[in-house]
């Protein structure tokens, strides 16, 4: 059964393993999980998620194995609740709620509405204001305020109803697919700084030194490092306006970390495609514009080139001398960008598009293979596939 | 085993979190907690120890922290000074090597608990290099030549704030669980057990002011338990009355001492841009 259970795990994109499979029946049978099926999911997810951004898969992949067995668990667990219920009211309530519980006609009714709801619910529920142990505005569940609340779902209760804790999802935002914060970002840039650290050993190390010269009994024996600084060159290209401004948030913290994180970064905006002009502030592009040329003429080869935008425009854009939306280009968006490639060997395009739409807009994929595929969503997982292409 | 983890008087575990402790401690596998600041990770192994009541060994990584430093140090340095000042301690090696944390734990009598703090701030092959003390809990000493083993398994709790990938042949050893965040009813009980004599009232209030800052949207830091816990002895400390942080009442603003909970000066002035809407939108 589990052997079933951990390949449908692996197709869900958890990255189980042999040894965590094997981990989780030497805990099942040292007696670990008994206990009811959330504890169970509990033991499992420890021992074969090694990653909070893949709970969410997990949960799934758990839902869908085990779906026919749970509701053997539910049919065993609504028969406890009448006498249970009964006995952790006594223990959770104070006295002025019980008050508050006789105002509303009394236990026997609450009682008689819980039953009815815990009824509705033997059917498939997702969210709504009935659903005990969500909170809302139900009266009964966990979250709520109101005193007439009645607490289902606590903590202590192993019976919790039908412990569908694996539905809830609690975990889709941490998946590591959705969009990241500055923070994130920034922790994806470090990455590609500590390539700057390489080179040719040419500075002292003094505790080295004195570590191998007392070590080889006083010889004087000399230790080399390489010298640390920080030579990562940074290209940015930002497209903005337009299609862009779906993605100006994102944006915008991908280029505050990328300020933060690197000395030498030159940044530059284009308007949906890089033509014979760019500009360096978007308030006055008009004024101010530079000269491509005389930025390839300007930035050495080894300056990495970053690309971000969605690459969503009218393909006449990428492949039609005056097929700019703003003005009359005498070459060819297409033109130019293979020339700040081949003048820049590492190069990426960052975009924003959830990589799910990418197939459906011919200009994005009309980029993609003018970039020979180097082209990367805007996502922690993308951003360091972009770093690797660029190292 | 002597007996399990069930929380203790002064930190409630949940469920899950029970589970994955009691899972480290049977199989005796290291244990890697995650999750928001302010959830108590650090605190977890702290209780561990005293819920069982074994021996606390805590370890706290730096970004300068070498494995060998957990393992044991050799002062080849002061070695030398001897050696040139003519001190007899200079004949014996082994006066020149100084125990680290984990060396301290495997040589303890009774199995202790063993907190590795924030192991993602230290370079990133750091795991790499504690495998196989983790996995054999044991470890060669290359200047005596001589093996250490552990003499009963620690528990190991490692605790991690996500700044750093881990490697997966690391993760592969540990269990792994993340702390979520405490939904209300979990809360309530946190703060009973901090503040016991704490009117019910205040505490209704406050949990429900203070889930209304954490789902304030845009905001650069949340507050966690730690703070919901410092900003309620404040409140306690000032005597603030229930009705005080009633969020309904329009002239109020901004909950009072919120320094507690907010501690970034963009936060507080999305907060409180965020109010006057709301105050413009009621009238």
């Amino acid at each position: 059964m589990l052997v079933k259970f951990f390949f449908l795990l692996r197709e869900a994109g958890v990255p189980v393993t042999i040894t965590e499979l094997l981990t989780l029946l030497e805990a099942l049978a040292s007696g670990l999980g008994v206990g009811g099926p959330e504890r169970f999911y509990h033991l499992s997810r420890t021992c074969l998620v090694k990653d909070e951004r893949h709970y969410d898969r997990f949960d799934r992949a758990f839902a869908a194995h085990f779906q026919g067995a749970m509701d053997a668990f539910a049919v065993i667990a609504r028969k406890l609740p009448d006498d249970w219920l009964a006995k952790n009211a006594e223990k959770l309530l104070t006295a002025e709620e019980k008050a508050a519980i006789e105002a509303l006609g009394g236990w026997d009714k609450l009682m008689e509405t819980l039953k009815k709801r815990l009824e509705e619910q033997k059917e498939r529920h997702e969210g709504g204001s009935k659903w005990i142990g969500t909170g809302g505005t139900s009266p009964f569940g966990a979250y709520g305020y109101n005193p007439e609340g009645v607490r289902i779902g606590q903590d202590r209760s192993r019976n919790r109803s039908a412990a569908k804790v694996w539905d809830r999802r609690e975990f889709a935002n941490l998946d590591d697919s959705v969009e990241l914060g500055t923070r994130n970002i920034k922790l994806a840039l470090r990455r590609l700084r500590r390539f700057a650290r390489r080179g040719a050993p040419t500075e002292l190390a003094l505790g080295d030194t004195i570590d191998a010269t007392a070590r080889s009994g006083g010889l004087l024996d000399i230790k080399w490092v390489p010298e640390r600084h920080n030579v990562v060159k940074v290209l940015l290209l930002l497209d903005v306006g337009g299609s862009m401004d779906d993605h100006v948030r994102i944006c915008e913290e991908l280029f505050s970390a990328a300020r933060s994180e690197f000395k030498h970064l030159e940044q530059y905006y284009f308007h949906n495609f890089v033509y014979e002009r760019l500009w360096r502030d978007n308030r006055r592009r008009h004024s101010e514009p530079a000269a491509t040329a005389e930025i390839l003429r300007t930035y050495g080869r080894d300056y990495k080139l970053i690309l971000v935008g969605d690459a969503t425009m009218s393909p006449y854009e990428i492949t039609q001398p005056g097929g700019s939306v703003e003005h009359w280009n005498p070459e060819s968006g297409e033109a130019w960008l293979k020339r700040l490639l081949n003048a820049y060997p590492k190069h990426v395009w960052i975009n924003p598009q959830p990589r799910g739409r990418w197939g459906h807009i011919q200009s994005l994929q009309m980029t993609r293979e003018l970039l020979e595929g180097r082209m990367y969503p805007l996502t922690l997982a993308g951003l360091d596939d972009a770093i690797d292409a660029l190292g | 085993m002597s007996g399990e983890f069930r929380g203790t008087e002064r930190y409630i575990a949940t469920e899950e979190l029970m589970s994955a402790v009691n899972a480290a401690l049977v199989l005796s596998r290291p244990l890697l907690i995650k999750g928001e600041p302010g959830t108590g990770k650090t605190m977890l192994a702290t209780e561990i120890a005293t819920a069982l009541s074994k021996p606390l060994y805590e370890w706290h990584i730096k970004s300068t922290t070498k494995a060998q430093q957990g393992l044991y140090e050799y002062d080849a340095v002061s070695r030398l000074r001897d050696s040139q000042l003519g001190d007899p301690r200079v004949k014996d090696i082994r006066n020149y090597i100084m125990k680290g944390t984990l060396w301290e734990a495997f040589e303890c009598d009774v199995q202790p608990v063993l907190l590795i703090d924030e192991i993602d701030k230290a370079d990133i092959e750091f795991p790499n290099d504690l495998l196989r003390e983790l996995d054999r809990m044991e470890f060669s000493v290359y200047e005596t030549r001589e093996t250490v083993r552990a003499r009963h398994r620690p528990l190991i709790i490692i605790t991690s704030n996500n700044e750093k990938e881990l490697p997966d042949a690391f993760l592969r050893r540990c269990f792994f669980h993340y702390i979520r965040f405490p939904d209300a009813a979990t809360m309530t009980q946190i703060i009973d057990v901090h503040f016991p004599g704490l009117k019910r009232d205040l505490l209704s209030e406050a949990l429900k002011s203070f889930f209304n800052v954490r789902e304030t949207p845009g905001l650069k830091k949340k507050p966690t338990t730690s703070e919901l816990l410092d900003w309620i002895k404040l409140l306690v400390a000032e005597d603030i009355p229930p009705e005080a942080l009633r969020s309904d009442d329009a002239r109020k603003l901004i909950p009072p001492l919120y320094g507690a909970l907010l501690k970034n000066e963009q936060d507080v002035h999305l907060f409180e841009q965020l109010l006057f809407l709301n105050r413009r939108n009621a009238r």
